[in-house]
């Protein structure tokens, strides 16, 4: 295993506090989309990998952040096991750490959790260059604040991430895709339905209709065969009833076990491959309730649902301001992604209030990431 | 002389309460603050200088900002079930009892949730929706009883946590009240915001980072089938690699629990549950899903329990059966109270594959202190309950009780665990905190709380001790002890 090298980076973090120099957290860079740029000295953290203990009876896994998030999983995978939020790489190199600080979950994020769902521990460097340890490598652990939770989505503004413990979970058995032609508003239908029955759904997703193809219900059921055979019969049974009351008609391509076409496909979702995602100058990514009813009715323009409804993708014409106003009317919030980077919903001013102080109490001097997540954090 | 000073401030605060609390929700004579004097942890006994009990969130507000304007701390409480002494209140603070917040809000059938008030019971959640097959997963022993605020504020647990996941993972969004009387919305009614995971930072948080006056739940399906095994083991490691064999299969049961022959004998003699008294160890394990899904799973598991040496493999036969072997389990505690006249409880959390070491050592410290302990396990999720057996009449007795207990935790902490996975540290443990913990680690902490209640007025005292504590830590001896509430199932 490579050597620990938290000491060196502990070290130039406590340089930089007392010089008060501002630190760019530096991985494979394959998230830099996902915040604002910040122009500061860069620290690599790339040369702290490696995975600290893994037993797979345990469901645990404990990495430095810079372990590469191909090589986890593959250790993952060689004992049946998997990261349960499926989390989008964005890039060959992309790390743990990257994907933690980002705090980035797949299409199994409703079903399974999310990523700060599976955290369980973390080893950080704080903003005064102190190393410290949060949570544990247990599950169920009440001792002290959630601190390592709260590392997940921060973007390394709270504290460069060291080491981190995650609870895995068996791959499933056996993997099957249904594809069935309909409407968004059907889909939204639909998908409500079966998500209040308890089925092995780990994705659901709607494709808009283009000039070639009607739009497209996309589910996947993971789990032991029995329960996967079962729950695809019951599906294609509720559809049909659904698509006869709105008389539409029924066009259903089944994806057997494990499909090599349908498993890329649902990689191609996660790393927002699908040529939907490819000829968009702003793209939105709206998280709403699921069963927030179609939104091109109110934002017209083009819109991708994964999650069972609860993130949307919008290419729309209508301007920022209206995207967020009515985001948060829906009970939700959106972000704008464009090739400068990613511009957040704003915070109210209590929130804001909070925001900072939290972020004074990990960095007093703010020099982790400055600006990454929000201008004044 | 300070208690004159406090006649005078409780006066003061009385009469500005009175403005906007009807006389009823205020409460300052003796006899009226006694019922509040402990939670569930009853040892540790204190009584508060008021009691405040508002019906509103405005009044909350206004509660609190009389209060941060006077410096006066504040006590919120929930239900008072808790075990770590988490509610006990402050001889010169107030106590703020969420009791009236007793409504559930809103049931969104479409999104699966519900909006309900911090005083609602855990178990009136899944009441309400279980009409439409729906539930709501965390099931924390106290269920009947507990509420749903002090649920998030302890990050509450149960029997299905392996599978279903703490409060933290059952949780949309939360209204808070800060120190200073203004409102925070955190989280939302989607799956995730913007920002700091302030959700995840406040669940758990014990009371000391904010009041919670408004909890979104998420709510599940019911599972199509569910089905219950028992096995009994002559050898605990046996049944702790069946545990192991049992996941590494790729199945995650919704319910594993382990117990050990004291507790077995204790629960049998109680409650008739069928257990073998002879077993060295039982396991008891719950599968869930689909119908078929369940059938093959039980199968499976079978042959998983009989090659790990398992001396007796039994399928519940009936619904009957399955809450029979269940019965045994949930009476574990109030069973060993009734066998030893009192006991005192742990909850530290240990990698599983440490569990012989541990129970060797628990069991090593048992015969130095002439105590005997009986242990119940989450085996799934690791979280060891060890129960030592002990008579607080007899002089010194409690006292070994207790650094015994605190020797356990330490031991947890040894091999990789944690002082506690569901009771929180409160005020029972907060000097174990002191071992968990570097001082950099809590100095931290102590700068996050600031960041909500600059000036330390919620929950003095509790969760994270003061680096001049642990420094003292070793000369002190509190009282830790039996539970009150014996009608409530622990486990």
């Amino acid at each position: 295993m490579a050597k620990d090298v938290s000491n060196d980076l502990a070290a130039q973090v406590q340089q930089a506090f007392a010089e008060k120099q501002a630190l760019c957290i530096a991985g494979s860079g394959s998230k830099l989309p996902l915040g604002r740029a910040v122009s500061a000295q860069p620290l690599d953290v790339t040369a702290h990998q490696g995975i600290v203990e893994y037993m797979p009876t345990e469901l645990v896994i404990t990495a430095r952040a810079g372990t590469s998030l191909q090589a986890l999983e593959s250790v993952l995978a060689e004992s049946g096991q998997m990261l349960p939020f499926e989390p989008p790489h964005l890039g060959e190199g992309a790390t743990l750490g990257g994907t933690i600080a980002c705090g980035l979950s797949g299409p199994r994020r409703p079903y399974a959790g999310a990523a700060r769902d599976f955290t369980l521990g973390a080893r950080i460097i704080n903003g005064r260059g102190e190393v410290l340890s949060f949570g544990g490598q247990v599950m169920k652990n009440v001792a002290g604040y959630d601190a390592s939770r709260l590392m997940v989505g921060a973007q390394g503004t709270l504290g460069v991430l060291l080491e981190i413990s995650l609870k895995v979970l068996p791959r499933p058995a056996c993997e099957h895709t249904l594809v069935v032609d309909m409407d968004a508003a059907t889909a939204i239908a639909t998908m409500t339905r079966l998500a209040n029955v308890a089925l092995p759904l780990t994705a659901a997703c709607h494709l808009p209709a283009t000039s070639q193809q009607a739009g497209q219900l996309c589910l996947r059921l993971s789990g032991a065969k029995e329960a996967v055979m079962a729950a695809v019969a019951f599906i294609q049974e509720q559809i049909q009833k659904l698509l006869q009351k709105e008389q539409q008609t029924l066009s259903v391509t089944e994806k057997k076990n494990h499909d090599e076409q349908a498993s890329m496909f649902w990689q191609d979702l996660r790393e927002r491959r699908l040529p939907f995602f490819s000829d968009a100058d702003t793209l939105w990514r709206l998280s709403l309730p699921p069963a927030t009813p179609v939104l091109t009715e109110i934002l017209p323009g083009e819109c991708l649902l994964d999650w069972g409804g609860a993130q949307r993708w919008l290419k729309t014409e209508a301007s920022a301001d209206t995207v967020q106003a009515a985001a948060q009317k829906m009970g939700g919030h959106a972000a704008q992604l464009n090739q400068e980077g990613t511009v957040l919903a704003p915070l109210d001013s209590v929130l804001k209030k909070i925001h900072q102080q939290v972020k004074t109490a990990f960095d007093p001097r703010g020099i982790l990431n400055p600006g990454r997540l929000y201008e004044e954090l | 002389m300070q208690i004159e000073s406090q006649g005078v401030l409780a006066n003061q605060l009385v009469t500005l309460f009175l403005q906007f609390l009807a006389a009823e929700s205020v409460l300052f004579r003796e006899e009226e603050r006694r019922p509040y004097e402990c939670d569930g942890l009853s040892v540790y006994r204190q009584l508060p200088l008021l009691v405040v009990l508002p019906e509103t969130v405005e009044q909350v507000q206004q509660v609190l900002r009389i209060c941060s304007e006077h410096k006066v701390p504040v006590v919120a409480r929930g239900a008072g079930t808790g075990l770590s002494g988490g509610a006990l209140p402050l001889a010169d603070g107030v106590l703020l009892s969420l009791a009236k917040f007793n409504q559930i809000l809103d049931i969104d059938l479409q999104n699966r949730c519900a909006r309900v008030q911090p005083g609602v019971r855990n178990l009136a959640i899944s009441e309400a929706v279980a009409v439409h097959n729906l539930y709501y997963a965390p099931d924390p022993s106290s269920q009947i009883a507990c509420s749903i605020g002090g649920n998030v504020a302890e990050n509450a647990g149960g029997v299905h946590c392996l599978k279903y996941g703490l409060t933290v993972h059952n949780i949309l969004k939360l209204e808070i009240v800060t120190m200073e009387g203004e409102r925070l919305t955190i989280g939302s009614d989607a799956l995730d915001t913007p920002g700091f995971d302030l959700l995840a930072l406040f669940t758990g948080s014990e009371g000391m980072l904010g009041v919670i006056v408004e909890v979104t739940v998420k709510l599940l399906p019911k599972p199509e089938a569910v089905q219950v095994l028992l096995a009994a083991f002559d050898d605990v490691v046996k049944a702790s690699d069946a545990v192991g064999k049992i996941i590494a299969a790729g199945i995650i049961p919704a319910g594993l629990e382990m117990m050990d022959n004291p507790a077995i004998c204790a629960a049998e003699a109680f409650a008739q549950a069928g257990y073998p008294e002879d077993a060295v160890a039982i396991l008891l394990c719950e599968l869930d899903g689909g119908q078929q899904e369940v059938v093959v799973q039980v199968e499976q598991v079978k042959t998983i329990l009989q090659d790990c040496g398992a001396t007796d493999v039994r399928v519940a036969a009936s619904v009957a059966e399955r809450e029979k072997f269940w019965k045994g389990r949930k009476a574990a505690f109030p069973a060993i109270g009734r066998i030893s006249p009192d006991y005192y409880c742990m909850d530290g959390t240990i990698p599983r594959h440490q569990l012989a070491k541990v129970l060797a050592g628990i069991a090593a410290l048992s015969e130095e202190y002439s105590l005997p302990v009986a242990n119940v396990f989450h085996a799934g999720d690791g979280n060891l309950h060890p129960l030592i057996l002990f008579d607080a009449s007899r002089p010194g007795e409690l006292e070994r009780t207790e650094e015994m207990g605190g020797r356990i935790l330490d031991l947890c902490v040894a091999v990789g665990g944690t002082i506690t996975g569901e009771h929180g540290v409160g005020i029972e443990k907060i000097d174990q905190m002191c071992h968990q913990f570097s001082s950099a680690e809590l100095q931290q902490m102590h700068a996050l709380k600031a960041a909500f209640d600059p000036e330390g007025l919620l929950n003095p005292g509790k969760a994270v001790p003061t680096l001049h504590r642990c420094a003292e830590f070793g000369a002190m001896h509190v009282h830790k002890g039996a539970l009150p509430f014996p009608e409530l199932e622990r486990f």
